[in-house]
């Protein structure tokens, strides 16, 4: 299992600098001048050789990379062009702010999606089950964007029981436990929590039936051992599936909380992408980016290694 | 040995009837024979069949011109005299600026899917087929772009391209490939294995005829099916492109740019503002039921 783990860690270098070069190629395949979204149009033309010198825009693009990735490792992520602003000190509010969303949103989608495909698996075929799984593939049907939207219509347009925009008090955009906070939370979070609590229906669903139609379960059942006895086990072989699909879902979130954010406007990552996309602020785009899919990569690391220490036969595949 | 991730339980599942489906000779047959039996299936596909149709036909159907815009019936009532979806903030009317949006909607979600299938149904079968190092390269690649959440990667390439109907169905393709060329390898490298086809290439038959008599028909069906289930996630994600600003852009009539456009009237007309969104909806809803319907009846183990 350690030879497995190893394996698995070093297994992360090709895929991030794999992602460096995605994210790097990404803005350089962006149309029209790096340099536009600074000069104004009527800069003189040996101002904007200066400038592109500066920025180091006239050098091939291999050498261009292997500089920004230089600077990326130690943490230089650049300064974002409308802002003004170190890219870094940016992602340090956003960050934090889309965390809370996207485990909030994780935690309620899997709580709820445990509990319907734990009934939906035990009482399979029955009614109770038919409910469980028509609840999940709507979960998983229905664009989130829209859930939020009508979710403002219902509690606070019609009923003014809770916020519709933002993430506290006068435009706040640091996080604290209060009651005004959380009352901003609800509805992002139970907009964000239907796709996750959809795909975890079903996958606890598929499993705790397969695991049920087993051998092993009659064996317990004729050992006379009690009804939840038998369940624990049921929980024990199910949970490495789910927590896997957990873990990927929470991943899901942070990078795509971005539509749930604009229409919540959530001062999280997702609004920073969307601001560095419409103002063409490069350096920003693609330290958002490439900040979320390294949190990706490594969250991928941390369910795939959980989930040999829970179950030993994923790592002798 | 395998480091990379390995495939959800729906790529599972694919993977798993293909390989029932090469061993049995009336399979088809069986198939064909339970969705006819599945009611659901069928009025899914019934639905699926509507909403294209109202898209496709939406100048025969349609009372009104989509582009029409009224001062006095902006963000009419749902209901209202001549306007029975009501009107938008230009006071055009819903019902006809529905039935057309379905065109591009429908369009942004399903070419990208056709076309990744094309390519990478061609990337996954040359992996399976010729496995070893030029399996690797394919499929390493696949793993890095597997790195990024869907939603991420689409917003950053229609964002680094730009707002356009074209871009968002590049970055869209580029979403696809990956899982689409994951699940053909897997196919392909448990067909490949099969007593049959080294019994055909014992007999001398070229690699070209092996994979176009004796993979291609086997692979084809279940990467078919496995692509019509990622549709409605795609119709979902191209709305939501253009729902960002991304996508399409005005006047034109799609589902998710109406829904951005009309966010700014929920205070004034608010049920108006959903519509384009329980489209999106329902149409997801159908493909999803439909494809879960024709990859239950293609798993014969069942």
């Amino acid at each position: 299992m350690l030879e497995y783990i190893i394996r698995r860690v070093l297994y992360v270098i090709p895929i991030g600098l794999g992602v460096t070069v995605l994210v790097f190629a990404l803005v350089h395949m962006s149309p029209g001048d790096p340099l536009s979204a600074v000069v104004p149009p009527d800069a003189p033309e040996e101002m904007v050789q200066d400038l592109r010198k500066a920025y180091g825009f006239d050098k091939p693009l291999p050498i261009q990379y292997v500089t920004w990735l230089g600077r990326v490792v130690t943490g230089d992520l650049g300064v974002s062009v409308a802002r003004g602003r170190e890219v870094v000190d940016e992602l340090r509010i956003a960050v934090p702010n889309t965390f809370i969303l996207a485990a909030g949103g994780t935690l309620l989608g899997f709580t709820l999606g445990a509990i319907f495909g734990g009934i939906a698996g035990y009482f399979q075929g029955r009614w109770i089950d038919k409910l469980a799984t028509a609840i999940a593939i709507t979960g998983v049907s229905v664009p989130h964007y829209w859930l939020g939207l009508v979710l403002v219509i219902i509690f606070s347009v019609e009923m003014n029981v809770l916020p519709s925009i933002g993430m506290g008090p006068g435009g706040s955009t640091a996080w604290a436990w209060d009651a005004e906070h959380m009352r901003h939370l609800v509805l992002p979070v139970v907009t964000l929590a239907v796709i996750p609590m959809g795909l975890i229906t079903r996958t606890v669903r598929a499993t705790v039936a397969e695991i049920l139609n087993q051998e092993f379960v009659q064996a317990l059942h004729a050992k006379g051992l009690f009804q939840r006895q038998v369940l624990m086990h049921v929980v024990r072989n199910a949970a490495p599936t789910t927590l896997a699909v957990m873990g990927l879902q929470l991943g899901y979130l942070l990078g795509g909380s971005i539509l749930v954010e604009t229409v919540f406007q959530w001062p999280g990552t997702g609004s920073l992408l969307n601001s560095a996309i419409f103002e063409r602020d490069l350096p920003l785009l693609q330290g958002t980016i490439l900040v979320l899919a390294m949190f990706f990569v490594l969250l991928n690391l941390l369910v795939d290694i959980l989930q040999s220490a829970i179950d030993p036969r994923m790592s002798r595949q | 040995m395998t480091t990379a991730r390995t495939l959800d339980s729906k790529q599972q599942a694919i993977v798993d009837a293909a390989q029932v489906a090469v061993q049995s000779r009336g399979y088809w047959a069986t198939v064909a024979g339970r969705i006819r039996d599945d009611k659901v299936t069928i009025v899914c596909g019934l639905v699926v069949l509507l909403i294209v149709f109202s898209a496709v036909f939406a100048d025969l159907i349609a009372l009104a011109d989509p582009y029409k815009a009224s001062m006095l019936k902006r963000l009419a009532e749902i209901g209202a005299p001549g306007y029975p979806l009501g009107a938008d903030e230009m006071g055009r009317d819903m019902m006809t600026r529905l039935l057309y949006g379905g065109r591009l909607s429908l369009f942004m979600g399903i070419s990208p899917i056709v076309i990744a299938l094309a390519i990478g149904g061609t990337l996954g079968l040359v992996a399976g087929f010729l496995g070893g190092r030029v399996n690797m390269l394919i499929m390493r690649l696949m793993d890095v772009f597997y790195a990024f959440p869907s939603v991420l990667l689409a917003v950053a390439i229609s964002g680094a391209l730009g707002a356009g109907i074209g871009n968002a169905i590049v970055s869209l393709t580029l979403v696809f490939i990956p899982p689409i060329t994951r699940v053909t390898e897997s196919v392909t490298t448990q067909v490949r294995s099969l007593d049959y086809v080294e019994a055909a290439r014992a007999s001398g038959a070229g690699s070209l005829t092996i994979i176009r008599v004796h993979v291609l028909s086997n692979v084809l069906g279940p990467v078919f099916i496995y692509a019509t289930s990622l549709i409605s996630v795609s119709i979902i994600l191209a709305s939501g492109l253009s729902f960002l600003g991304l996508g399409t852009e005005p006047p034109e009539p799609e589902w998710g740019l109406m829904l951005n456009t009309l966010r700014q009237s929920i205070y004034v007309n608010p049920w108006v503002a959903a519509l384009p969104g329980v489209m999106i909806f329902f149409t997801s809803l159908s493909f999803n039921l439909l494809s879960d319907g024709l990859r239950g009846a293609m798993d014969v183990r069942l």
